[in-house]
């Protein structure tokens, strides 16, 4: 399987963070939350990128909160995903009513910002992980729905589709038979850009001290903590950014070469 | 000799494919060709697609579209070689010297301009005219082109005319600025058959006003031999045979060419009149939400093992009618026989033996097979499907049915993508057979094809029918198609049937106006035919 | 009536509309709870005489319906209540605050709109080329961080590696137009990156998507020189979406708002926002985020708005 230098880089990067998200209680040199040298100390050889305002050790955080970010940004897209493309192939097929009610729902949940709602809801709501989870796994479903919806719909129209209903097979197996497969390409695409957008929004709402609680570690939660450092010139909010910023960057590359290679799939969807 | 105005010698042009998934390969798109062009002579590129007409068409005005080079001999417009000449140079000859008309009117001009400040954009630019005069010589060639109210017909938006006006506006704009030599790409290809035939007329009339050369290019042979003076057949990229008008239509040499002239001659003897097994009755429909009906009152009868031809241009219902007849659009009124049995209107609640016996072909082969699935599981899920037939009994019924659509072995396991499009179609056919069917809806099956391969899938459909004994619901538009496969004929117009009964009934006059409008539009491979229809044309109307 | 304006109208009224919608969404929002809003606010420590007190004075005794009806009769009355936390006029405070927050938006806005147009153009004319991957590779970067990572990116630069600026925005009033303009600057820098990546990206796109049009070929055809062709042929059909681009990240832009205004403590409405949500103050919260939603829905309304009118098929009809 041929892949451009990008591709391959971002794989290998993201493959990094998810295998040190999966190990992390045996790579983290130490515990998440223990003060264990002195503040905001540059990087050494005991402490590999430093330590953060209250002495915890950086590399460590960073390891365990790449855990939690990556757990629940992973959880939240996969409700996403499932929720949205099962919504929006049902709406696909089967039309009439359903489609309009699905369709008017997300359209008035899409007209708000994400971000401004999460605030909203977030007044009143317990900040835990499900919560978080499941407030992003039904924010980014409607993204998805309208994705998939179209996806599903060009394809519905293809006589190919109009054959196998002609035979009388069933909506099952024109759904999952004749549709999906060649829906694949652009909603595993899509898969990952939720992923970004869910690693994105939860550093965002736990930067604003909104997402992930302490004593739990999040990169958007340690940027936070350590934004004041920076005025004198201590790096160390710089580092949970970059992580954020590599992770990002890798799984968009990895996305975009997914995408590119729609057409390329023996007889993909169109040409 | 006076000297040629274009001459082309051993033209080669080349391109670079990228096919996805692959290294980018290199493709000899035009080869060796020579031709040349008289002042105010008309040549005709004639060719089947990928023949490389267009190309060589373009390629006279110095193009190449998309990534296509002009790689190797000469072109001589006015003794100048335009090859690889310098943009600068290419520049103030288009539009001016050379002119181009595009084969879909409709995409080639700007929505968001007048026609008459597109018409005559190139003759300002090129200081050929003042405008005042440039708006005179347009609102002209609007009339010698028979548009309606010449005066103001500038003023509209393209999206206000219709597709026929439109290539004549292309046309006005191509002879606008007087150039030596227009381009027509196809120009009569995207018009239904009544239409093309006046924009026909108004093309020749005008080419023969102004005195001007052209190139015509089209895959037409009917077509071309109205208009052109000199035939060049391309087959390729190659050249196969060139000669006057008359002697590539009355005297072809090559085999190739003389194939091209006798395609469509099959000649089907029609059986006679049997006891039907599809009797559609009284049969109305409209889509839903819709005021009008699509469909008004169609009763036609189709006996077993027989073909029925439903012709009719864009908008006639024809293909309604098919979808009526699957049960994808139930019928407000009228009732469907099949089989001896009433078939329920909607799909939803018929009997998988009605579903099974009723099968259709579709006219996109490219769109009606799932391209994630290989040409076995296609032809095999019918099989599965209707029969439970699985395994090695299947693959080898698979093949039987390859064998009998003339494709043979190696081809189970291949991917749609890798198919020709006659091939693709052959596949749709087997696709059908396997279900073991009374009656196949070919959807204008053979309209997307080259004609040589139309008439390859032609003789097979006679073939496989004198075999199976199935019967053929056949919708097309293409006359000729309708000679050479039909029993039974029933012209559609508006949704209703105009005319109906056996070939040679139908074919027979007197006719009523809009069947007659139709048949003497089809063109016919003979000179003079258009100044025929026109004759006959002016007389009636003069008449009336 | 002539179809554009028929089309525009009703596009508006749809937009009133979900306006509506979306102030039940944001009411019924902080309904969401399973439990009693009061306990959530005020925390399992609470006394049930505070618990008490505060349902009283959200009227939490009354339905939600009837609460609803009172807060949106509140909203389009200019009374957008009281907060919570210290007892301060609403309308007020966003009053005093709305000001800064368009001023850094529009700031924003005026630097990234023309740089958008121009790289998307740029990148369109050298399409593949090398000018269009080394502006589609830095955008790419940019694209993928959230406002927050670019913020701190570019305060470490400019404050420690390069001290221009100061890491804190702080505007007061009476400060003159080019002080106030140095006080932003980072904030609006950062602002800009966020929002220049997507904008020129889909300008890229539309043009693109016009200069493949079958009615570009034919002005080629036809000897136009390729300014000639870009300004006579293509820009005419270009400027709606551009447009329609133009004026949906600017809607992009009212988010990328709230989490700068935090990170470089600028006092506006954003930050306001934020801060009392973290105090869980439901009155402001309420009103300032049905403030940043009416502003997102009503430029959204305006990108559509601007496709209808621009499109001659709708404005000369048959």
């Amino acid at each position: 399987m041929k892949m451009p230098l990008s591709a391959l880089l971002g794989l290998i990067f993201t493959g990094a963070f998810f295998l040190a998200a999966i190990f992390a209680d045996v790579l983290a040199p130490y515990p998440l939350d223990a003060a264990v040298g002195k503040v905001w100390e540059a990087p050494s050889a005991t402490y590999w990128l430093g330590t953060d305002t209250i002495g915890r050790d950086i590399l460590s955080r960073l390891i365990y909160g790449g855990q939690i970010t990556i757990f629940v940004a992973t959880a939240s897209s996969l409700l996403a995903f499932s929720l949205g493309s099962i919504l929006g192939f049902t709406a696909a097929t089967q039309g009439g009513l359903v489609d309009q009610v699905l369709s008017r729902l997300v359209d008035l949940m899409m007209a708000i910002p994400s971000l401004i709602i999460a605030l909203v809801v977030l007044v009143v709501l317990p900040r835990s992980l499900i919560t978080l989870i499941l407030l992003m796994g039904l924010l980014d479903a409607t993204r998805v729905f309208r994705l998939s919806r179209a996806v599903a719909m060009d394809i519905a129209v293809m006589d190919y589709v109009e054959a196998a209903r002609l035979r009388g097979e069933r909506q099952s197996w024109i759904i999952f038979r004749e549709i999906l497969p060649n829906a694949l390409s652009p909603l595993v695409a899509e898969l990952g850009l939720r992923f970004i957008f869910a690693v994105l929004f939860i550093s965002t709402l736990s930067f604003l001290g909104l997402g992930i609680q302490p004593p739990l570690a999040d990169w958007g939660g340690m940027v936070q903590e350590n934004k004041d450092g920076l005025i004198y010139g201590k790096s160390a909010a710089l580092m949970p950014a970059l992580a954020i910023a590599v992770l990002a960057i890798s799984v968009n590359l990895v996305a975009d070469w997914v995408l590119s290679r729609t057409t390329s799939l023996k007889g993909g969807r169109g040409g | 000799m006076d000297k040629p105005l274009l001459d082309i010698r051993n033209l080669k042009i080349e391109a670079t494919a990228y096919p996805p998934g692959e290294p980018p390969r290199h493709v000899v798109l035009v080869e060796d060709v020579s031709v040349s062009v008289q002042k105010g002579r008309v040549l005709g590129l004639i060719g089947e697609s990928g023949a490389g007409k267009s190309t060589i068409g373009l390629a006279a005005m110095g193009y190449g579209r998309g990534g296509v080079r002009l790689t190797g001999g000469e072109i001589l417009l006015n003794g100048r070689d335009i090859r690889g000449a310098d943009v600068g140079v290419l520049r103030s000859l288009r539009g001016r010297e050379v002119t181009y008309v595009a084969q879909s009117a409709a995409a080639a001009f700007n929505p968001a301009k007048r026609l008459m400040e597109q018409v005559i954009e190139t003759t300002l630019l090129h200081g050929v005219m003042g405008r005042a005069e440039a708006e005179a010589r347009a609102v002209e060639l609007f009339r010698k082109l028979g548009l309606p109210n010449p005066e103001t017909f500038g003023a509209r938006f393209p999206h206000q005319v219709s597709g026929g006006q439109l290539q004549r506006a292309m046309t006005a704009m191509a002879l606008c600025p007087k150039p030596e030599l227009v381009v027509f790409d196809e120009p009569t290809t995207a018009l239904d058959v009544t239409t093309q035939i006046d924009v026909l007329a108004a093309i020749k009339e005008a080419i023969h006003d102004t005195g001007v050369a052209a190139l015509y290019i089209t895959h037409d042979l009917a077509v071309v031999a109205q208009v052109a003076d000199d035939i060049l057949v391309l087959r390729g990229g190659k050249r196969v045979e060139y000669g006057t008008t008359d002697q590539i239509i009355n005297s072809p040499q090559e085999a190739y060419t003389r194939a091209l002239v006798s395609v469509r001659s099959i000649n089907h003897v029609e059986k006679p009149l049997a006891p039907s097994i599809l009797s559609v009755a009284g049969v109305t429909a409209r889509y839903k939400g819709t005021t009008f009906d699509v469909l008004k009152n169609v009763t036609v009868d189709l006996a077993p093992g027989q073909t029925l031809a439903v012709v009719g241009e864009s908008g006639s219902g024809k293909s309604t009618l098919a979808r009526v007849i699957t049960g994808l659009l139930p019928a407000t009124q009228g009732r469907i026989t099949f089989n001896g049995r009433v078939l329920s209107p909607d799909l939803a609640s018929r009997s998988k033996d009605d579903l099974r016996e009723l099968q259709m072909i579709y006219q996109m082969a490219d769109t009606a097979m799932n391209p994630r699935q290989t040409v076995g599981t296609i032809i095999g899920r019918p099989l599965e499907f209707y029969f439970g037939l699985k395994g090695e009994a299947r693959r080898q019924r698979v093949q039987d049915l390859l064998d009998q659509i003339e494709m043979g072995k190696g081809y189970i396991d291949r991917y749609p993508a890798e198919l020709s499009g006659g091939q693709k179609q052959r596949v749709c056919i087997a696709r059908a057979l396997a279900a073991k069917p009374r009656l196949i809806i070919c959807d204008e099956v053979t309209s997307a094809l080259d004609p040589l391969v139309a008439d390859g899938i032609l003789k097979l459909l006679l073939n496989l029918q004198a075999q199976e004994g199935v019967a053929y619901l056949f919708i097309t538009h293409d006359l000729a198609t309708v000679r050479a496969i039909a029993d039974r004929i029933a012209v559609m117009f508006r949704g209703a049937v105009v005319r109906y009964g056996s070939k040679t009934e139908v074919l027979t006059p007197p006719f009523d106006d809009y069947t007659d409008l139709l048949l003497s539009s089809v063109p016919e491979m003979r000179l003079g035919w258009l100044e025929g229809v026109l004759q006959t044309r002016k007389m009636e109307s003069a008449g009336n | 009536m002539p179809p554009v304006l028929v089309l525009v109208t009703q596009r508006i009224a749809l937009g009133l509309l979900l306006l509506l919608a979306v102030s039940v969404v944001i009411f019924a929002g902080t309904e969401a709870l399973p439990g009693d809003v009061a306990q959530a606010i005020l925390g399992q420590s609470a006394t049930p005489e505070a618990l008490a007190n505060l349902r009283e004075s959200l009227g939490l005794n009354q339905s939600p319906v009837t609460r609803y009806f009172q807060w949106i009769g509140g909203v389009l009355t200019g009374d957008l209540g009281v907060a919570l936390t210290n007892g301060q006029d609403i309308g007020q405070a966003i009053a005093q605050r709305m000001g800064n927050t368009i001023f850094l938006a529009a700031c924003a806005a005026a630097i990234s709109v023309p740089l958008a147009i121009l790289l998307g153009l740029v990148a369109a004319r050298y399409a593949g080329r090398w000018p269009d991957k080394v502006i589609s590779g830095i955008t790419l970067s940019t694209i993928s961080l959230p406002e927050f990572v670019a913020g701190y990116f570019v305060i470490y630069l400019l404050t420690q590696v390069f001290p221009i600026f100061q890491p804190v925005a702080m505007i007061f009033p009476g400060m003159t137009f080019w002080a106030k303009l140095h006080a932003v600057a980072l904030p609006v820098i950062v602002l800009v990156l966020v929002v220049l990546a997507h904008m020129m990206r889909m300008t890229r796109a539309a043009i693109l998507n016009v200069m493949q049009s079958a009615y570009i070929e034919t002005a080629e055809l036809k000897g136009l020189g390729p300014m000639a062709v870009i300004w006579r042929h293509a820009l005419p059909n270009a400027i709606a979406p551009i447009v329609s681009v133009v004026v949906i990240n600017l809607a992009y832009l009212v988010v990328g708002v709230v989490v700068v205004e935090v990170v470089f403590s600028y006092n506006a409405l954003g930050k306001y926002l934020v801060d009392h949500v973290a105090k869980r103050d439901l009155p402001v919260v309420q009103a300032v985020g049905m403030i940043f939603a009416a502003v997102y829905i009503g430029l959204n309304i305006l990108a559509d708005v601007v496709s209808i009118v621009a499109n001659p098929r709708l404005r000369h009809p048959k």
